[in-house]
């Protein structure tokens, strides 16, 4: 590793402005990804602001929106009696990635802007695009099973691994991003960009801003949600696919409402909108999920070691929402 | 922006108060290792996916590869060789009995982690935090001495054991959990 300056911000203002004039540095908040990243030479920082004891650990619920301070942990979050019963697909998300350990650690914003685990990322003996600008991808040719099949493109195929950023997509939440030209909120579906031949730059948060806090408004009355995640072991591993599923279902039993979004498979949440606008004031059922969702797939572009996601993913949330479509009086989901 | 590459960090470990001179790339891990001589905690990986170096920071237990020592600044550790003081007595933890007792173990590497993450689940247990294989995450648990031995494996999925002993190891846990004397 190499040595770094390190300074713990007393402000927010300090913070910022520590780093914004700075090219090299970082914020530190959890460190359980950027230590990591560190350790194997993929980040050197000249130099650490630590933000963690700055007051942004807060999580409320007022007027029908809930927001998520930037350094409430993942744990803080999961275990939210809140959370849990407004918007289980949340802390199911949480719950179904990283240890305890790591949960205890990691933050809100953190886990957000952590960094793909794409194995040739991660390995600086080998080209990435995304971790050295023109370097080449040996994935496509090479290892990309875990790889992403929707909105990938021929520079980069690493898909963003976050859960918890899935399950905020269905709930359609906002960041708010600080710097010293003051405060904007961004939807998080326009927070991570698409990789294009610019890889290394995934999200539209500018050297020096600080991401501050997540929001989102109540679910409409009645909506279930879940997320549910396919693993190659039962705990403790990243997605293969995963999918978070809000419905809403109307007086007569048609789809009032539904949000879907895969994680696993691209290199942001990736909402399924043109299976959502299809779907609309249609009646549940199987059959319909499974066409609907097919249509949607049809814009993947996978390789032959991750063709299999496209089926994958399909069947998970054509389960998923069958079990969230249940009518009420035998809803029983299952996990 | 400052430019030095190492700082002073106060910290209390097991009850007594220790100041380092640290640079700031070594972890928490290290300093108890190497500077502190507490050589109980554990190198296993060192990138956050064992578990072995866990101990309970600020009351929650922690992975001490990834936590820079700097950025434990006024921080509370207890590693294993304080474990035995968080009970009345002279003698061990009773998860540390149970572990004896339960042969939750083969080589012990990976043991005062095992035994360090524990106590956290068990803490998390009590406040009614769910997990993954938790029915239903709105109800939560009640406490630890519900947990079966499902909730405790998932809920330590973050230590791994090379040799196997995973079967002691939710046995000792078990235990504690549906007893009264932690």
């Amino acid at each position: 590793m190499k040595p770094f300056a390190y300074q713990r911000a007393d402000s927010i203002d300090d913070a910022i402005s520590a780093i914004a004039n700075h090219p090299g540095t970082a914020y530190l908040a959890g460190g359980t990804n950027l230590v990591d990243l560190m350790k194997l030479g993929v980040s050197r920082p000249r130099a650490l602001v630590d933000i963690s004891h700055l007051p942004l650990d807060h999580l409320t619920h007022r007027d029908g929106h809930t927001v998520i301070g930037a350094l409430a942990t993942n744990a803080t979050v999961a275990a939210d009696p809140v959370i849990r019963t407004d918007f289980p697909v949340l802390s199911e998300s949480i719950l179904a990635g990283a240890s305890g350990q790591l949960r205890n650690s990691a933050s809100t914003a953190g886990n957000l802007l952590q960094k793909t685990r794409c194995t040739y990322f991660q390995d600086v003996s080998k080209p990435c695009n995304k971790r050295a600008p023109g370097s080449g991808c040996p994935a496509r040719t090479g290892a990309h099973r875990d790889l992403g099949i929707l909105g990938v493109s021929t520079s980069c195929i690493a898909t963003q691994p976050s859960d918890m950023a899935v399950a905020l997509s269905v709930l359609d939440a906002t960041v708010s991003l600080r710097s010293a030209a003051g405060e904007r909120t961004v939807k998080l579906q326009d927070f991570y960009v698409a990789p294009g031949t610019t890889p290394h730059r995934e999200t539209v948060l500018e050297h020096g801003e600080l991401l501050t806090q997540v929001a989102f408004p109540a679910l409409p009355a009645g909506a279930t949600s879940r997320y549910r995640k396919v693993r190659d072991r039962w705990s403790y591993a990243f997605a293969v696919i995963s999918v978070a599923a809000v419905v809403v279902l109307d007086a007569h039993g048609r789809i009032e409402q539904v949000r879907i979004a895969w994680g696993g498979v691209a290199p942001r949440p990736w909402r399924a909108y043109l299976a959502e606008a299809e779907l609309r004031g249609r009646r549940p059922s199987p059959e319909l999920f499974e066409r609907t969702l097919r249509a949607e797939l049809r814009h993947a572009t996978p390789l032959p070691q991750n063709e299999f996601k496209v089926d994958l993913v399909k069947d998970v949330t054509t389960a998923l929402l069958t079990d969230l479509a249940h009518p009420a009086e035998d809803r029983k989901v299952t996990r | 922006m400052k430019t030095d590459h190492t700082s002073e960090v106060t910290l209390r470990i097991n009850g007594t108060e220790e100041k380092v001179l640290v640079d700031h790339r070594v972890t928490l891990l290290d300093l108890l290792r190497d500077r502190l001589g507490l050589t109980g905690t554990k190198k296993g990986c060192d990138h956050g996916q064992c578990g072995a170096c866990t101990v309970l920071l600020n009351g929650r237990r922690a992975n001490s590869c990834l936590k820079l020592a700097v950025a434990a600044e006024g921080a509370t550790v207890v590693t294993i060789e304080g474990v035995a003081d968080l009970t009345e007595g002279d003698g061990l933890h009773p998860l540390q009995e149970a572990f004896v007792a339960n042969d939750a173990m083969q080589c012990g590497y990976c043991t005062p982690g095992q035994i360090c993450s524990a106590l956290g689940a068990l803490a998390e247990a009590d406040a009614g935090w769910p997990s993954h294989v938790t029915p239903d995450v709105t109800a939560g648990v009640k406490s630890a001495s519900e947990l079966g031995a499902e909730e405790i494996r998932e809920r330590m999925s973050g230590n791994l054991c090379r040799c196997g002993a995973y079967h002691g190891i939710v046995a000792a846990i078990t235990q504690v959990a549906s007893g009264s004397n932690r």
